[in-house]
């Protein structure tokens, strides 16, 4: 392994906006973003997971990502939003929730192994990370392993 | 077999699972030897296609995984290791047993004794042998039903004289399907009335097996001063009319007139004074007695849609949630003034209402599908073990959702067994104690309210207390001497490890069952009571939700926070009166009519940051015989609640069985009452210990 390797076709992500930094993530798994809709508490639920929402008709755990990614949490603002997304747990097609404190664009970049970043100044778990890229040749931006997280956490 | 397809093929379908799930198992054993849990679900799916076979008349492919089963017990025990050879052997006898089910005739004897030899040679016993069990398959002979007519009515002074209307009525319901009119005609005006004295009559329509004699043997006691007429009904549908023809109400001519007035006949007739309205409603339902007869035969024969499970899960979901729409729209119609628009949801509400039964009548099913499949296993089983044990059924007629019925078969197979191993004696040792040579399990089913009460009832030698704590105290299940009623301790039996049979039969003792049992009827939000008689009997029962999909709930709120109390499980709701509130800071104990309940507060378990409301409440829950108190700060009344599992992200969370979606669009928690009520006696033993 270690070879660097750039992905032939720019990957769709959804970019977002968490406790000041730049994530993204990938946009096929993601089905609608929703303004903040009320949070029903579940008392002695996991950290990460504070409450459950209803999307449709269906009830969904709602996600902090921002608790699983060791940040401070803030208060809910008039620019959260609710990220809708589709992934498998425990090879159970799951819907799930993620706050995010701001929800920028979609947008196609070029994905970059993670091998190939500086591990320097990176504060959150790199198991968590699927790669950098690099936005407009601009910012970078790091894009979230949501499999990953979703193994993990549990 | 031809003539009776369908029950062995639902087993084999069954089986086809457990062959899936063994073989899987096996392999995973191989990759993890020292995995108790793997091992455990190798010898139950052994067990169970051992039991199941045995009910169906695989009797060779039930002696055959006798020995398999033999196995691993006792690598469940420790007393034999896990090695390639066992699973090598292990999987050679899953294929083995799978031709002795899917095709019987295939199977060669010789593989299967090859197949045991190995099998001892790896577990040091003796030669296993095939020992070929002959069973006649006898089947059960439906006996002729017939219908009566039954009129009677008692003297007048017949109740001070002692005799009881009620008990006579309940004697002919046991004969068979009764319907009962009573009939009013000869009440006299209050001021004529004697209170003592009786003038009613009834008319019932009775269908059973049992000859007319035995109808009379029911009136044996007062037949001497009293009316009755017992007639024998043709098995057709009848018209009104014809059925008052033949009860000499009516005569042809009159008929003939009055039918050319329909279409209300019953009411044109009592309007032309020719037979009273009690009249009438005796014979409507007969005929709705009759006609109901008559369906119960057709249904066997009348073509049915094979729908797959699938579609309707889906049908229900979405009538599901249009039950949440339709909460919705008429929270939004109530906030407003518009006539129209309320009228409109009135409407919406009453369809969708009954769009939601209809949906869930598809997916109900009677109970005697499953009861019937039973009685083989009863006969083989007693005469297997040398007793003589019949099996009667009641309620087969009662109703439940499909999925729960077929989630029920396992852990009444467990029951019965138990009942059958344990609980009646043989016929020497019941003459001895007095009781007729044959033993009885009654397996019956019935309605009440919101659940389904199945009971397995024998009349054998019953719970001995005594046995069930020592054991208990042997396992580590109890303290010594622990203060446990009864009740109590019966309910030890449900727990894992726990068996008070001394020896292992083939039928049931060997630690697996109960618990199996609770955490299959825990699956199904259902309890099981157990009451029980030294020397008299036993009774189990299974209380269970009618369907998995809607229940009934209890709004309630604790802070900010709304949740749903499962109404069946709810028993009453009392105030927490400011004196209980404040001398309960150390002893959260109740009073309820003399009995000690303990109770929780969900706002310190919820972990809710407020202080106490001024007017608490608090929910008595039960499950089985368990009570336990909920102190929430309001509750907001009753509502329909549509089941929606939660994610495996909050599966850990153990106070809450599922979620709803409130009428304003809100998710609100459903509360897991039985774990509630295992946190609530949980602090009550440790209150009691310190």
């Amino acid at each position: 392994m270690g070879t660097v390797h750039t992905l032939q076709k720019p990957v769709e992500i959804l970019t977002l906006g968490l406790a000041g930094e730049a994530f993204a993530l990938e946009a096929g798994i993601v089905s609608e973003i929703l303004d903040l809709v009320p949070i029903t508490l579940v008392p002695n639920g996991p950290k990460y997971a504070p409450g459950l929402i209803n999307v449709r008709g269906k009830v969904v755990p709602l996600i902090d990502l921002r608790v699983l990614l060791g940040m401070e949490q803030a208060a809910n603002s008039i620019n959260t939003r609710i990220i809708v997304i589709e992934t498998l747990l425990d090879n159970e097609p799951t819907t799930i929730g993620l706050l995010a404190d701001k929800v920028y664009e979609v947008t196609g970049i070029d994905l970059q192994a993670i091998e190939n970043t500086p591990k320097v100044g990176m504060t959150w778990p790199a198991e968590y990370i699927r790669g950098i890229g690099r936005h407009n040749g601009g910012d970078f931006l790091i894009v979230l392993d949501i499999n990953a997280i979703f193994s993990s956490a549990k | 077999m031809a003539n009776a397809p369908d029950p062995i093929e639902t087993f084999r379908t069954e089986a086809r699972e457990l062959f899936e799930l063994l073989e899987t198992t096996l392999l995973d054993i191989e990759a993890n030897p020292t995995n108790k849990e793997l091992i455990d679900s190798a010898f139950r799916a052994l067990h169970t296609i051992k039991g199941s076979g045995a009910m169906f008349g695989f009797d060779a492919a039930s002696g055959f995984t006798h020995h398999v089963e033999n196995a691993f017990d006792m690598l469940r025990k420790g007393q034999l290791a896990v090695s390639h050879e066992l699973i090598e052997i292990a999987l050679a006898a899953r294929d083995h047993i799978r031709t002795l089910i899917e095709e019987p005739d295939a199977a060669s004897p010789s593989e299967g004794e090859a197949i045991l030899a190995q099998l001892a040679a790896v577990i040091g016993a003796p030669p296993l042998s095939l020992v070929p069990q002959q069973t006649q398959a006898k089947a059960e002979e439906a006996k002729e039903l017939h219908t009566f007519r039954i009129h009677f009515r008692l003297a007048r002074e017949a109740l001070s004289m002692g005799a009881n209307p009620l008990l006579l009525l309940k004697e002919l319901q046991e004969l068979g399907t009764c319907t009962t009119v009573t009939v009013t005609d000869q009440v006299p005006p209050l001021e004529e009335l004697d209170p003592c004295g009786c003038y009613l009559g009834w008319d019932c329509i009775l269908t059973t097996d049992q000859p007319a004699s035995a109808i009379d043997d029911v009136f044996m006691f007062v037949i001497d001063d009293m009316e009755l007429k017992v007639d024998v009904v043709e098995p057709e549908p009848k018209r009104l009319g014809e059925i008052l023809m033949d009860r000499h109400e009516l005569n042809a001519k009159e008929l003939d007139t009055a039918l050319d007035q329909q279409p209300k006949l019953g009411s044109m007739l009592v309007d032309k004074g020719l037979i009273s309205p009690d009249t009438v409603a005796v014979a409507l339902a007969e005929q709705n007695h009759i006609k109901k007869e008559a369906e119960k035969t057709a249904k066997a024969d009348s073509a049915d849609i094979r729908v797959p499970a699938k579609r309707l899960d889906d049908l229900m979901d979405q009538v599901g949630e249009l039950v949440i729409a339709q909460a919705r729209l008429r929270q939004l119609a109530n906030s407003g003034n518009d006539v129209h628009l309320k009228s409109l949801v009135e409407e919406i509400e009453r369809l969708s209402a009954e769009l939601r039964d209809t949906t869930m009548g598809i997916r109900m099913v009677p109970i005697g599908s499953l009861f019937s499949r039973f009685r083989r296993l009863v006969r083989d089983l007693s005469r297997e073990l040398g007793k003589e044990i019949v099996l009667t059924t009641s309620g087969e007629e009662t109703e439940l959702d499909k999925t729960v019925i077929e989630r029920l078969h396992d852990p009444l197979v467990h029951l019965i067994r138990n009942s059958l191993d344990h609980g009646v004696g043989t016929p020497d040792e019941r003459e001895a104690s007095g009781k007729p040579r044959q033993g009885n399990i009654h397996l019956s089913a019935i309605h009440s309210g919101a659940q389904v009460l199945i009971s397995i009832k024998d009349d054998g030698r019953g719970i001995d207390p005594a046995r069930v704590r020592a054991k208990a105290e042997e396992n580590g299940l109890i303290q010594p001497g622990a203060e446990l009623s009864d009740s109590e301790l019966y309910q030890l039996i449900l727990l894992p490890g726990f068996s008070t049979a001394a020896k292992i039969t083939s039928v049931s003792g060997r630690g697996v069952g109960m618990d199996v049992v609770k955490r299959a009827i825990d699956s199904l939000r259902g309890t099981i009571d157990i009451s029980s008689t030294l020397g008299k009997g036993s009774e189990m029962t299974l209380r269970l939700p009618l369907t998995l999909a809607i229940i009934d709930g209890m709004l309630i709120r604790v802070g900010e926070g709304r949740y749903v109390i499962p109404l069946s499980a709810v028993e009453e709701c009392v105030a927490l009166s400011a004196e209980d509130d404040l001398r309960a800071t150390g002893r959260d104990f109740l009073n309820i009519r003399d009995e000690v309940v303990p109770f929780i507060r969900l706002k310190t378990l919820f972990k809710v940051d407020a202080p106490p409301e001024e007017f608490q409440r608090v929910v008595i829950v039960s499950a089985g015989d368990m009570r336990v108190g909920l102190v929430v700060d309001q509750i907001i009344g009753d509502y329909q609640t549509v089941i929606k599992s939660l994610s495996k992200i909050h599966s850990s969370v153990q106070t809450f069985s599922g979620a709803t979606i409130l009428g304003d669009g809100t998710v609100a928690l459903i509360l897991d009452v039985p774990r509630l009520i295992e946190l609530g006696q949980d602090s009550e033993t440790q209150k009691k210990a310190s």
